[in-house]
């Protein structure tokens, strides 16, 4: 599937969410400067940022859609391209780095043939790095979704992947 | 009606019965009937399963009718990450590690019921191979001092009761109604504390700032946007005692006459966040903060905003603004946050570990605090221990002792018998640090003087596989990324640096970079707007001054002495080598060559340093130089 014809796909479904845009903006309205969490809620719904929903609460908020595109490049956290149904961070942090962080990553980049920043073509898995998940303790470690995975080896990313569908 | 100290302490001797097995010196001599059973449920103990630890033992318990005598707790991080999960068991504090919820049986059979520990799950010391029985005997311990993180893995972080119980919110109440002000802000510049996000400003003096600005509305921050890769004091801290550190900044709120307050949490903290949620859930139920707290008539409103991904918002302009809803960009101080902050009102901002050092300096008075630490520095401070180290961990050590005794002694050594090469502190603001400044005592002033800083406390240990040049690239490569992109010093100059560096490791760098490295970073610290570009040329100057033979091998030689970087790696094939030609049949490039049972020869000209035979040799007969 292409990029456009995934975006498309994400639309159609975008069309009922956006009782639930409503919904969020209402829980801020009377709330100064809530522009991020109203992002992370609606990048909770789906996924990502799409282009509607941005539109959508720049025209109900009055917030100019320039400022409002300023502030999800900003963050690292806001993501304008669909991601996958699972997310996993490979930490890069100090701690990680000088145990090996780099070699996991190679192997997680080589076993899903994506490069970190990616997603996979059946939107299994959407690859990124952290500078630290402040699990230091377990280094090397990696996030899948919510769960951390510490001490990795290379041998073991297989297994904890396959946990993942 | 007011809650008054009396009250409070009514609260407390009702709840400490609850915890009295965890603060009551235990008489070993005879067979306890009931038992509190605390698990490690830090992120780094949940994430090797206490949870199922938990469930496991809960049912081994429950089928042995067992579950009125022993209270399971679940408690914030005991710190000593390295060997989790971790359980210690009252009366006696025997600590347990490494548990699996296999053992869940035995610990209930064996200890529980027949008082007989279970020594293979005791910690055994590396150096003299001996057990030790309880937490205060594990040599990771012993040089310790827990102010901030005392009731860390000693109490249920979710429980405002247990908080109580161990004398919390007295602090806050001893404020309200015996201390003006003035008083507050007098003793907290009395105690010395300065700032624990890594500068260094005296807390005390910070909050005068904030009193004095005259203004109708104020407000407090915590910043608990630990970006510092390497370091999770404060994410313990949140997650292990959140109740603390709200009674902190209720203090400091009270002090500069704030009734409004925000604690700015990382994403990435999922823990911590909803560990905060419920704690402000109960002590607002408790009347302890939100309206009128305490019947005082102040009301002091608290908020967690979630972060949303970037380093910068951990300088404090950056992170108003991010609060505000906008792009985290710093902007030029002054006017500091404390005449013009939040909404242009004025604000006090300090970082979790500050605030967590509040409670007790009132409790117990400026001159107790000045005990422990130096002069200069007081107090205590927690380092994260991280790297090759033998024991990684959360430790909370006075000021001054110096790096070697948290290294070896508190640190457990060097991990596999490797030898000590460099310290990194204060993450990328910080330096590394060579073995002939570990007697230096650390306090802020005295790593300034060297070169580096407190930083947020993350100690990075490296032994002698790791590459300075590749760590300096590291943390380069980290504040490039992470720069807001505002003023060009550092936008460009980081990015220029990196360029060099990697140019370097890859063995293409020219004698004359060295010093275009040096006059760059002059520039980037000079020029740049905040913080972040300020201090980004710290890791890279202090590699320099102290490892410089490691950049001139890398340079003159093309030859990387830790055996680090990829592309100066040589791979050598043994006399152990027994021609089996399995790394000839790998080689992608098809350099390798060799009859059957004799020795193969890799052609290093052609060679592009995969590394697949080095990894794939059955007999370990490839070297990499």
């Amino acid at each position: 599937m292409s990029l456009v014809e995934k975006k498309s796909a994400y639309r159609d479904d975008s069309v009922p969410k956006q009782s639930c845009i409503d919904e969020i903006l209402n829980t801020y309205k009377d709330e100064k400067g809530a522009l991020i969490p109203i992002l992370q809620h609606t990048q909770n719904l789906f996924n990502y940022l799409p282009k509607s929903a941005l539109l959508y609460i720049a025209d109900k908020t009055d917030i100019p859609i320039s400022t409002i595109y300023g502030v999800v490049t900003f963050y690292s956290q806001f993501h304008l391209q669909p991601r996958g149904r699972n997310i996993i961070c490979v930490c890069q942090g100090t701690a990680c780095h000088v145990r090996g962080g780099k070699i996991i990553l190679n192997a997680v980049e080589k076993e899903l043939g994506i490069k970190a920043g990616h997603t996979t073509e059946n939107l299994r898995f959407t690859l990124e790095t952290i500078a630290c998940l402040g699990a230091c303790g377990l280094a090397p470690v990696m996030k899948v979704n919510e769960d951390t995975h510490g001490r990795m080896t290379e041998e073991e990313i297989a297994k904890v992947l396959a946990q993942y569908k | 009606m007011m809650i008054t100290a009396e009250k409070l302490k009514e609260m407390q001797d009702v709840y400490k019965t609850a915890v009295s097995l965890r603060l009551e010196k235990n008489d070993r001599n005879e067979q306890p009937t009931v038992f509190d059973v605390l698990i490690c449920g830090g992120t780094g103990c949940k994430s090797s399963g206490s949870k199922e630890i938990q469930r496991q033992l809960e049912y081994e318990l429950a089928a042995r009718g067992m579950l009125d005598k022993v209270h399971v707790v679940q408690t914030g991080c005991h710190g000593f990450c390295e060997n989790g999960p971790l359980m210690i068991i009252y009366p006696g504090q025997f600590f347990y590690c490494r548990v699996k919820p296999d053992d869940a049986g035995e610990i209930v059979e064996s200890h529980l019921c027949n008082g007989r520990p279970v020594e293979r799950l005791l910690y055994y010391d590396p150096v003299d191979g001996k057990p030790a029985l309880t937490a205060a005997d594990v040599s990771f311990y012993k040089k310790q001092k827990r102010i901030v993180l005392e009731h860390c893995g000693r109490i249920d972080p979710e429980k405002i009761e247990e908080y109580i119980a161990v004398g919390g919110y007295a602090a806050l109440v001893k404020a309200l109604t015996e201390m003006t002000q003035d008083k507050v802000i007098e003793e907290v510049i009395d105690s010395g504390l300065r700032g624990r996000g890594g500068a260094g400003f005296p807390t005390g003096k910070k909050w005068s700032f904030a009193k004095n600005a005259e203004s109708d509305k104020k407000y407090i921050i915590c910043n608990a946007d630990e970006g510092d890769p390497g370091a999770f004091m404060d994410r313990s801290v949140l997650e292990g005692d959140p109740h603390r550190v709200l009674e902190g900044m209720a203090i400091a709120a009270y002090a500069i006459g704030a009734d409004e307050g925000y604690i700015y949490v990382r994403a990435e903290y999922p823990l911590a966040v909803q560990r905060l949620k419920i704690a402000i859930q109960q002590a607002e139920e408790r009347g302890f903060l939100g309206k009128n707290i305490f019947g005082s008539g102040k009301d002091i409103m608290l908020h967690i905003k979630e972060g949303a991904g970037a380093f910068v918002c951990g300088e404090e302009t950056a992170l108003i603004a991010s609060i505000e809803g906008r792009r985290g960009m710093p902007r030029p101080r002054p006017p500091f946050p404390a005449n013009e902050g939040l909404w242009g009102k004025p604000t006090n901002n300090n970082n979790v570990e500050t605030y967590a050092n509040v409670a007790q300096i009132i409790n117990k008075g400026a001159a107790w605090y000045r005990h422990f630490g130096t002069a200069e520095s007081p107090g205590t401070k927690v380092f994260a221990l991280t790297g090759k180290i033998n024991h990684t961990g959360l430790a909370e050590v006075p000021m001054g002792i110096t790096m070697r005794e948290i290294i070896y002694d508190i640190g457990g050594g060097i991990l596999d018998g490797k030898k000590f090469k460099a310290v990194q502190i204060g993450g990328p603001s910080g330096a590394c640090l060579p073995e002939e400044l570990l007697d230096l005592p650390v306090t802020y002033d005295s790593l300034t003087e060297v070169g580096a800083m407190m930083g947020s406390g993350g100690l990075v240990v490296m032994d002698e596989t790791t590459c300075m040049v590749d760590v300096a690239k590291f943390f380069i490569n980290f504040t490039q990324s992470e720069s807001c992109g505002q003023c060009t010093p550092c936008r460009e100059g980081t990015k220029r640096m990196l360029e060099i560096l990697t140019r370097i490791t890859e063995g293409g760098g020219s004698e004359s970079d060295l010093e275009l490295l040096e006059i760059l970073a002059r520039n980037i610290k000079q020029a740049s707007l905040c913080g972040l570009g300020q201090t980004a040329p710290n890791p890279v100057l202090s590699t320099i001054k102290y490892f410089r033979d490691e950049y001139e091998a890398h340079i003159k030689e093309k030859h990387c002495p830790a055996g680090a970087c990829e592309s100066l790696a040589s791979y050598i094939i043994t006399d152990a080598c027994k021609g089996c030609g399995l790394c000839a049949r790998n080689c992608p490039v098809h350099v390798i060559t060799g009859k059957v049972k004799e020795k193969h020869c890799i052609d290093q000209e052609r060679c592009i340093k995969c590394g697949t035979c080095y990894t794939n040799c059955p007999f370990d007969a490839i070297i990499k130089e």
